[in-house]
């Protein structure tokens, strides 16, 4: 297959026009020396042919296991309406909104966007989004260090473990201390978090709900470090926000998060969405594009890309941040799928996996040797803690069509009886109950 | 138009969710809980769609029109990478899956594309090996110089430059900046366009870590001096980074490993087809030579005797995680079946007519414009409006001129180094006619910046806005629409 | 054009003494090359800084340019009605949009810099 449009003739013609004989000398730049040693690629093929490839290679994965894995990875649902509105190719097949002109569409909907992630978060200012809520940790992190002129982070044991490693790959070559409190399932140590605090300290990052589910309110840990001049960090769960208490209202200095729940499909890890809002005050250490609302000539509202001045292609060696492509696309999704839902509907999915987690909890605690991690207020996650190796439970239960949730021997080898369960509202009564009886099955028989 | 939150009618709604099947009730105390609803605007499914609609037709993609943004290769996006990262075998997988007991036999067929595009990848750039998980060129630098200080943390060495060109991407000095390097800006020879070798020499020294380079560099040239370079750099123990964004003029002509290049990136969303997105979703992968290899970033997809593949976890020397679980995998994903479709021959095909295509309209325009560096360009090639300039028409008002022709743009004032610097890219999707097409209007724009200034100052006048006041946004700082009282 | 009251760097500052207090802004030149200034990161007070160090940023809509500091001193103020009216560089370049003062500084430092006429001559030379 080749998408080459010219043909033989007008290639022609236009080495014609270059007083070149064939595209070789253009390419008599390069040394004899330097010419490729090798090229062995396989031969092109029709586009049938190609779909066919793929189509049994995407039989090869089991995605249509029942899922109960979370972890910051949601199966929520996403409308018909957001693969639709985000299948225009004026949208997909734009660049990053140089030309205002000619990008109002895409610059109308960061703003919005933008509007849908402060009115989420609570927050004044959110950006155009970054690659996913683990970088956008890192880049929360840069900020608070910047904002301070100090040179150490605290990490509350309760945040994901997959972000806390690409907080010290990220780092590596860079003068910063992390401190880690204490990781054990539930919530915040307050004292242990306190003691860890030290006037070099520039910010505390925390998650809510924590990666093991359990929901808190972060309002006396902001007082805290507030007083000491230490920014708070929060790393929130979008669809969580329905309910909870916002960072905005805990008084939390910077945002961040996973945006994937927002109708971005799981695809085995991306393209996701981060997203990251912050205060009036530290809008200039903020990474990435920011979409502003202007007048034109003629005194029209317009958009534009702004303060782009702190932006790599500017300040290059001194910019805030190297990002340059963000994820615009999944950006547009996130604000499609939160249109359709809109006010009421977004609540009412969030109570609605709420509601689930609850009866999910309720059914696995039932079973005979099963544990719940309890007495701590939760969103739609929550531990269960088997008499058996997780991992392996899992493994069982996956030839009975389910995932049953993310087995946490992976990151902590301690936790290796630990299953962090996940409901979305795409799990059915049916799917919990079958989710329960397969686990006694394995467990009790 | 208006923004979407105006539109809102309360008490209506689009999407309708399930009925409830379990018992229902709020279990968190009513201190954990926001003060009020997160005011999302209340629409029917149909306003929803009108809204998108609307914004989707004051937006101009590469379905739209000719899009010469320079060193952006907006190339034709195949409809059929859109059909395969659709299937729903990849698009409802789960990332954690391969953490279940034997998961990864959970997600063979993700992890064979994941290791068939990796061992692409390195026969394209000569490399040995590549990771996938940068998430956007930018990011694939920042992962380079993480495994550039990896590599010389673990020899003992204590380099703290990195020396980057003057006409670089301004990513490339943010990256080695974030990486926790001084950066050195290097001149570019102002007579050949390319990197002034005798420059390098006497600013290369012990302490240097790496040199960055962009070949074809960002004027579109090829510096034939690369072999050189590398040797140059490796005498002193400093690695070379190559930043691949222009990699699409030199598919099968010439790969980055043969020369001796250490670390490069790949800019997936430019050079395999991948839309643009908007502004992203990309992918930048990095690939490396054998010697730095263990510092690749964890995980490694690896190939089994028994033809199965796995997750490889256990790699002491690795930088860690840059990505979250495999980087952007659906933009992977499109990007080999890019390469699977069009095969070694159809790869040769696309450097050789952006080539073509770009040498074509440069010697179009020579006369008309101003051109800093004659000589064969690759992809693009950058002119100069100096010559208009002087008339009162700037890069700026030919670009708005072109919109009124129906053409996207060219990148204008970059490279740096370039005044008034109009930087087009063809691509090899556009045809001769396209191109007739914009060469016809560029001429008619250089000849009426002769007579009629002022009407090219006045540009555009075919789209909704005309020149949006940038200081008043930098300054008014609106980045949300305000919430109504009450 | 250039006044003459005051001394000048290559890199376009300018540096006017009044008693024991040195006022620092950027010439009419470097105004006119950024064109619309949207934004001014100023030192703080008490802050030390050394000559031809970085001490403020200015933004315009398309560029940034650090400000160095003309002579090693101390700064004991900086110009914040700038925070809300960074344009006020663009209009009154020479009085009313100072950047900052500097205190305990070397008057022969100052001295030494560029005068009016020297100024402008290194501007040609650029161009």
């Amino acid at each position: 297959m080749s998408y080459v449009a010219n043909t033989a003739e007008q290639r022609a013609a236009m080495l014609d026009a270059c007083r070149a004989k064939s595209v070789a000398d253009f390419f008599s730049v390069i040394p004899e020396s330097a010419r490729p040693r090798s090229f062995a690629l396989p031969p092109p093929k029709s586009e049938m042919e190609t779909l066919e490839r793929f189509r049994q290679l995407a039989t090869r994965n089991y995605s249509h296991l029942t899922c109960f894995l979370g972890g910051g990875i949601y199966d929520h649902y996403i409308p018909a309406a957001v693969d639709a509105l985000a299948s225009r190719s004026e949208f997909y097949t734009a660049y990053t909104p140089y030309q205002p002109e000619l990008s109002q569409g895409t610059l109308q909907a960061i703003y919005e966007y933008q509007t849908d992630i402060c009115r989420l978060t609570g927050m004044d200012v959110a950006n155009a989004s970054l690659y996913d809520g683990g970088t956008a940790l890192c880049e929360a992190c840069q900020m608070a260090l910047h904002a301070t002129g100090r040179s150490r982070v605290v990490l509350d044991g309760g945040i994901s473990p997959v972000y806390r490693t690409m907080l010290d790959s990220y780092t590596a070559n860079l003068s910063i201390e992390f401190f880690q409190t204490e990781i054990a399932p539930g919530p915040t140590n307050r004292a242990a978090l306190y003691e860890a605090l030290d006037d070099r300290t520039a910010a505390v990052i925390l998650q809510n709900p924590n990666f093991f589910g359990v929901a808190d309110d972060f309002s006396d840990i902001v007082r805290h470090c507030r007083e000491r001049g230490i920014r708070t960090i929060v790393s929130v769960y979008p669809t969580a926000l329905a309910l909870l208490k916002t960072p905005g209202e805990m008084g939390v200095d910077i945002a961040v998060g996973e945006g994937q729940p927002l109708g971005i499909p799981l695809a085995f890890g991306g393209p996701y969405l981060g997203f990251l809002a912050t205060t009036d005050k530290l809008v200039r250490r903020m990474p990435g594009r920011l979409v502003g609302r202007t007048v034109d000539r003629q005194g029209r509202e317009a958009f534009v890309l702004t303060l782009q001045a702190r932006e790599q292609h500017i300040r290059r060696e001194k910019s805030t941040s190297n990002i340059c492509t963000n994820e615009g696309l999944c950006a547009l999704r996130a604000h499609i799928y939160l249109s359709l839902l809109g006010k009421k509907g977004f609540k009412d999915l969030a109570a609605l996996c709420h509601a689930k987690a609850r009866y999910a909890r309720d059914r696995l605690r039932a079973i005979p040797g099963v544990e719940i991690l309890d007495g701590h207020p939760f969103f739609n996650e929550f531990i269960a803690r088997l008499p058996m190796d997780a991992s392996e439970a899992a493994g069982q239960l996956v030839e009975q069509g389910l995932a049953p949730g993310l087995p946490l021997g992976r990151f902590y080898p301690n936790m290796a009886r630990l299953l962090l369960v996940a409901v979305t509202e795409k799990r059915t009564k049916r799917d919990i109950g079958m989710l329960a009886e397969s686990l006694d099955a394995i467990l009790n028989q | 138009m208006a923004v979407i939150f105006d539109k809102s009618v309360p008490g209506r709604h689009g999407v309708s969710l399930p009925a409830c099947d379990v018992p229902e009730g709020l279990e968190i105390p009513a201190a954990l809980l926001r003060q009020s609803d997160a005011a999302l605007p209340e629409l029917s499914e149909l306003d929803v769609v009108r809204h998108f609609t609307e914004l989707s037709r004051r937006n101009f993609g590469v379905d739209t029109g000719f899009y010469p943004l320079g060193s952006c290769t907006m190339k034709y996006n195949p409809k059929a990478l859109e059909a395969v990262a659709a299937l729903e075998g990849f698009s409802d997988l789960h990332p954690f899956l391969p953490q279940l007991r034997h998961g990864g036999m959970l997600t063979q067929g993700a992890l064979q594309v994941l290791y068939e595009l990796e061992k692409a990848l390195c026969e394209i750039g000569g490399m040995e090996a590549f990771t996938l998980h940068p998430m956007a060129g930018a990011h694939g630098e920042l992962t380079g110089m993480m495994l550039i200080a990896a590599y010389h943390r673990h020899k003992g060495n204590r380099k703290t430059e990195v020396l980057i060109p003057d006409e670089a991407h301004g990513t490339n000095p943010s990256s080695a900046a974030i990486a926790g390097y001084t950066v050195r800006p290097m001149p570019t020879n102002t007579r050949t366009g390319m990197l002034d070798v005798v420059a390098l020499e006497s600013m290369l020294s012990d302490n240097t870590a790496a040199i960055m380079l962009t070949n074809p560099n960002t004027l579109g040239i090829f510096n034939r001096d690369i072999e050189r370079v590398v040797e140059i750099a490796h005498a002193r123990d400093a690695l070379v980074y190559y930043d691949g964004a222009n990699l699409n003029a030199i598919l099968g002509k010439f790969r980055p490993g043969d020369v001796g290049i250490d670390v490069m990136h790949i800019n997936l969303h430019k050079t395999f087809a991948t839309p643009h997105g908007g502004g992203g979703p990309g992918a930048g992968p990095v690939g490396v030579r054998a010697n730095l290899e263990p510092f690749l970033p964890v995980s490694r997809v690896v190939k089994r005797a028994d033809n199965t593949f796995s997750l490889d976890y256990n790699r002491p020397l690795s930088i860690g995680y840059v990505s979250p679980f495999y980087g952007n995998f659906s933009i992977c994903l499109r990007a080999y079946a890019y390469i699977v479709l069009l095969g070694a021959q159809g790869l040769i095909e696309v450097g050789e007519n952006a080539v073509l295509n770009a040498n074509y309209a440069m010697h179009a325009l020579k006369d008309a414009f101003e051109l800093p560096y004659d000589t064969v360009c690759m992809h693009e090639f950058v002119l100069s409006a100096r010559r208009q300039a002087e008339r009162g028409v700037h890069a700026v008002d030919i670009a708005k001129a072109l919109i009124d022709r129906g053409f996207h743009p060219p990148t204008v004032y970059f490279p740096l180094i370039v005044k008034e610097a109009l930087m087009i890219e063809p691509t090899e999707t556009e045809s001769k006619e396209t191109l007739d097409a914009f060469i016809a209007a560029m001429r008619a724009i250089a000849e009426q910046a002769e007579h009629d200034p002022d009407v090219l100052r006045q540009a555009p006048r075919t789209t909704p806005v005309n020149r949006p006041d940038e200081t008043r946004a930098a300054k008014a700082k609106d980045f949300r629409f305000p919430e109504k009282a009450g | 054009m250039t006044p003459d009251d005051r001394k000048y760097t290559k890199s376009h500052e300018w540096i006017k003494v009044e008693d024991d207090i040195a006022v620092v802004g950027i010439t009419d030149h470097a105004q006119e090359a950024l064109g619309d200034i949207t934004f001014v990161e100023l030192p703080s007070a008490g802050e030390s800084v050394e000559a031809g160090t970085e001490c403020a940023v200015i933004e315009s809509v398309k560029a940034a340019s650090d400000i160095l500091a003309p002579v090693a001193g101390e700064v004991s103020e900086a110009n914040t009605t700038l925070d809300d009216s960074p344009e006020m560089i663009n209009e009154s370049v020479y009085e009313d949009g100072w950047i900052f003062k500097l205190r305990n500084f070397d008057e022969a430092e100052v001295e030494a810099l560029l005068d009016a006429d020297q100024y402008e001559a290194s501007l040609e030379k650029d161009d």
